[in-house]
């Protein structure tokens, strides 16, 4: 049931503006895969490539090494979530969840099995005979799963489903919406432009800029070894600090630090870019060698406490440290910062290259 | 919030004097009429003998299911017609479709009896299609006399008002709802069959009973080409007005059946959509995609095809105006004569048609306001009974209204029977329920926290009316009142049941030129009806930025 889905080559034109120059992606079976982005980086039109309803320009997607570009969209056998959800408005709960159903000349009794069987998994059995007009926005979301779902199609596409729903139904429906899929085995494609949503859902994750594919990995590595400093920047929070390298050190302020995770030895004095997460970096009494700052505000979240630190050397840095109920610094108090060095990722000047070891 | 409401202040003043004016000039007239219908005008008392005579003779009831027919068919074939080319427009790109929609507007705004009238010049007796196809082809072409011809005409005149509705729900169907069941393994004919159709049904039954109204109270349209053919409308003209016996109380009779038979049709009409209705709202609108082959032709060929048709009448009558006239017939060649007449000899009735629109629309704007503001804004009792005095007139014809309002104002108390008060009030009335709910429409797009701020800053809620609310709405009523004016200048079905020689309107000189057989000056006029119709189509354009009209 379940397939891989291989894109080679993909290019998207609207008109004369090119969105996806040339894209390549792997998706093995049974696996949740993100594409991950900010708005406009082309992952809903990929998105709709796959779901039929947007033309390709180049290249081919297939599933299970079946090219799938000439087929109708209502033919692909696809189960797809709108961001919208996309319910008839002028059918009952049951009336939507059959919907795909009556296209395919399902048994009666198999219909009637797999409705109850899907409105039951998705709870929302109370809402059978229900119209959907001034249901919340997770029961609309549970029926437009069933309705995807009750097809038993080979893949599941989403296009950020959880976009217009609040922060504590977002966590409770991505629950759902990752237990389902692992509890079914479908190969998954799942479209946000969130990150954290994605790392919690994902088994892979690829981030994507203007069309073109950024990385793609596992939200462990994404996040703690991003390729560049786009992606270091939208997985998570981070600092950039300019820094000078030689060797397998880097010098910042003053300050030196050896990075046992570089790659190879950098030249003398290759200017570098340091990518370095809020927890990573250390406060200390002036007293101890590390990067010269001034305390600007500090923010007290109970068990964290959010530092903001002007550097000496001009850039802002934000630091999360471990509450302490003795150990607090006030604006104004001097401090010098160390780096955890096992963490920190070193980039080429430009930012577009990890000079560090992935795992 | 609650105290607020219930204060006893200015709006409640405003909505009891309004109360007030419906009392005198919609229930006090409705009421005559009623009782007109049950007098025995020669002793006075109390009869059903009104009744009696209209169910004794099949003449009568012959003319109740003629107008039957007619409404049925033209609501048929109107809905037939304008679904299917809404549903082109909105989702296939046409060539030049922002220029047919302007022209499927604009034509939504010329009087019926005028396309009857140049149909009849089309494809009548004498008409250029006919002696045509007889002079070079010698094929007698199908006559366009009686039911077959009013269907056409009033077809032709209510397409775009189904057209407007049906693209208006079409806007807000959301294109994720098509990819979804299309995604879900259905093809394009079952999509329209399960999921658009259903879809705008709701609007369609909305645009129906309108249409089913209009067509049911035209009088023009076939007193002109229906020959024969006698509908209700002309059966109460006749009696009311009729040069043989007029009967007033028996034509209150079979208004009063009217009435009550359109309140039917409207209760059940509400009573669907209700059991149907749904809100919807598109974050991703249906757009027109370019189509390709065989299907890109034939959407091409239906709506250039009814472009067509739709458009000779107007091209006939822009021809006809300019053609030489010796008396009341035709010479050879063209000439301005008839367009320097209409000028000269009509300005009285071209001047009654501005003042009386411009009257009307101010009256109309004013009260529309206030009723929509206190029926959005302060929703209770009060003003729940406002807002469906105001909707009254929606069921009731034009020309029942004309008479209702002729047995209350010709004698004391209110003598009004002559004057051009009367008209404008009339028209006023008639007009009132279609900007009353666009009003509510604007008005429930803008969020009460504007005004509550203002109340909160210390303006008085007068104060916030005017200063807030009313900047607000300025566009909305703006067009509204270009609306109006462009349904009142082309309204004949009330006015012609009160004019006297001073407050003759320009389509009333119209009808009254087309009776006399004086073609060429109708025409001239009809031109120049026209003329003010596409300017304040555009006019309306401008305001609101976009090429939209709400009815």
């Amino acid at each position: 049931m379940s397939v891989t889905i291989k894109c080679t080559d993909i290019v998207k034109r609207f008109g004369d503006n090119t969105v996806i120059p040339g894209l390549n992606l792997e998706i093995k079976e049974s696996e949740f895969f993100t594409l991950l982005g900010p708005s406009g980086c082309g992952k809903t039109t990929l998105l709709r490539m796959v779901a039929g309803f947007n033309s390709i320009e180049g290249g081919t997607i297939s599933f299970n090494d079946k090219v799938i570009n000439q087929i109708a969209p209502n033919k692909r056998n696809i189960g797809m979530v709108f961001q919208n959800y996309a319910i008839f408005p002028h059918m009952s709960v049951i009336k939507n969840v059959a919907y795909g159903l009556t296209t395919r000349n399902v048994s009666k009794a198999q219909t009637e099995r797999r409705e109850n069987h899907v409105l039951d998994k998705l709870t929302i059995t109370p809402l059978r005979d229900r119209m959907p007009e001034h249901m919340s926005g997770g029961q609309q979301q549970r029926i437009a799963l069933a309705r995807a779902m009750v097809i038993e199609p080979d893949v599941l596409l989403m296009d950020e489903p959880l976009s217009n729903l609040d922060a504590k139904l977002r966590l409770e429906m991505r629950e759902v919406i990752r237990d389902l899929q692992k509890s079914v085995g479908i190969t998954t494609i799942y479209v946000t432009h969130d990150q954290e949503e994605a790392m919690a859902v994902s088994d892979r994750i690829a981030v994507m800029k203007d069309g073109v594919i950024q990385q793609i990995g596992t939200p462990r590595s994404i996040y703690h070894r991003p390729m560049n400093i786009f992606v270091a920047n939208f997985i998570g929070s981070t600092n950039i600090i300019s820094a000078v390298a030689g060797g397998r050190t880097v010098t910042v302020d003053g300050y030196r630090a050896e990075i046992p995770a570089l790659a190879s030895p950098l030249p003398e004095g290759t200017a570098v870019k340091l990518s370095v997460r809020p927890e990573e970096l250390l406060l200390a009494g002036p007293d101890v060698p590390g990067i010269k700052g001034t305390v600007k505000s500090s923010t007290f979240l109970g068990n964290m406490t959010h530092y903001l630190v002007m550097l000496d050397a001009g850039d802002e840095i934000k630091i999360i440290q471990e509450s302490s109920e003795t150990d607090y610094l006030s604006p104004g108090d001097r401090v010098n910062l160390t780096i955890n060095t096992d963490k920190v990722n070193v980039f080429s000047e430009d930012g577009a290259k990890n000079l560090t070891r992935g795992e | 919030m609650l105290r607020r409401r219930r204060q006893f202040d200015q709006w409640t003043v405003i909505t009891l004097g309004i109360i007030l004016v419906y009392i005198v000039f919609m229930i006090y007239p409705v009421l005559s009429l009623l009782l007109a219908s049950l007098r025995d005008a020669s002793t006075g008392a109390i009869s059903l003998k009104h009744f009696q005579k209209f169910f004794s003779k099949s003449y009568y009831m012959k003319a109740v299911i003629n107008s039957f027919k007619v409404s049925v068919s033209v609501t048929l074939c109107a809905v037939a017609v304008a679904t299917p080319l809404a549903y082109i427009i909105s989702t296939v790109r046409i060539r030049g479709s922002s220029w047919i929609r302007v022209f499927i507007l604009i034509s939504s705004m010329s009087a019926p009896f005028i396309g009857s009238y140049s149909w009849i010049l089309l494809l009548g007796r004498n008409g250029y299609i006919t002696n045509f196809f007889k002079n070079y082809l010698g094929i007698q072409t199908p006559t366009i006399y009686g039911l077959p011809g009013i269907v056409l005409v009033l077809t032709l005149a209510l397409v775009p008002l189904v057209f407007s509705y049906v693209c208006g729900a079409l806007k807000n169907t959301d294109k994720s709802l098509i990819e979804a069941a299309r995604n879900l393994g259905s093809g394009n004919f079952k999509i329209i069959m399960t999921i658009v159709v259903p879809l705008i049904i709701p609007t369609i039954l909305a645009a129906g009973i309108l249409v089913f109204m209009k067509a049911l109270s035209d009088f023009g349209t076939p007193s002109l080409i229906g020959e024969g053919f006698k509908t209700v409308p002309q059966l109460i003209y006749n009696e009311f007005l009729g040069d043989v016996a007029a009967d007033n109380g028996f034509a209150a009779a079979i208004s009063v059946m009217v009435v009550a038979f359109a309140l039917l049709a409207f209760i059940i009409q509400r009573a669907i959509s209700n059991h149907l209705a749904f809100s919807m709202s598109a974050l991703y609108p249906l757009e027109p995609l370019p189509a390709y082959g065989i299907k890109n032709v034939l959407c091409h060929l239906y709506v250039y095809l009814y472009m067509l048709i739709a458009l000779l009448p107007q091209i006939c009558i822009w021809v006809t105006a300019f053609r030489k006239t010796k008396g009341l017939t035709f010479d050879e060649g063209y000439s301005l004569q008839s367009m320097k007449t209409a000028v000269s000899q009509m300005s009285v009735s071209i001047r009654n048609t501005l003042v009386f629109a411009l009257s009307a629309a101010a009256l109309i704007v004013l009260i529309a306001v206030l009723v929509s503001y206190s029926t959005v804004r302060r929703p209770n009792p009060l003003t729940n009974s406002l807002d469906v005095l105001t909707m009254t007139p929606y069921i009731v014809p034009g020309s029942i209204l004309g008479i209702a309002f002729v047995s209350a104002f010709s004698r004391q108390p209110i003598k009004l029977t002559g004057t051009a008060l009367i008209i404008i009030i009339v028209l006023a009335v008639k007009r009132m329920p279609y900007t009353v709910r666009s009003s509510t429409a604007i008005l429930h797009n803008i969020p009460e926290s504007l005004e509550e701020a203002s109340l909160n800053l210390g303006a008085s809620s007068m104060k916030t009316f005017a200063r807030i609310t009313m900047p607000l709405m300025k566009n909305g009523i703006i067009s509204g009142a270009i609306m109006s004016i462009l349904s009142i200048i082309t309204e004949l079905s009330s006015s012609i049941m009160l004019y006297t020689g001073r407050t003759q309107t320009m389509t009333i000189a119209i009808y009254a030129q087309i009776i006399r057989g004086n073609y060429g000056l109708a025409s001239a006029l009809s031109l120049i009806l026209s003329v003010f119709t596409i300017a304040l189509v555009f006019l309306v354009f401008k305001i609101t930025g976009n090429k939209e009209l709400s009815y």
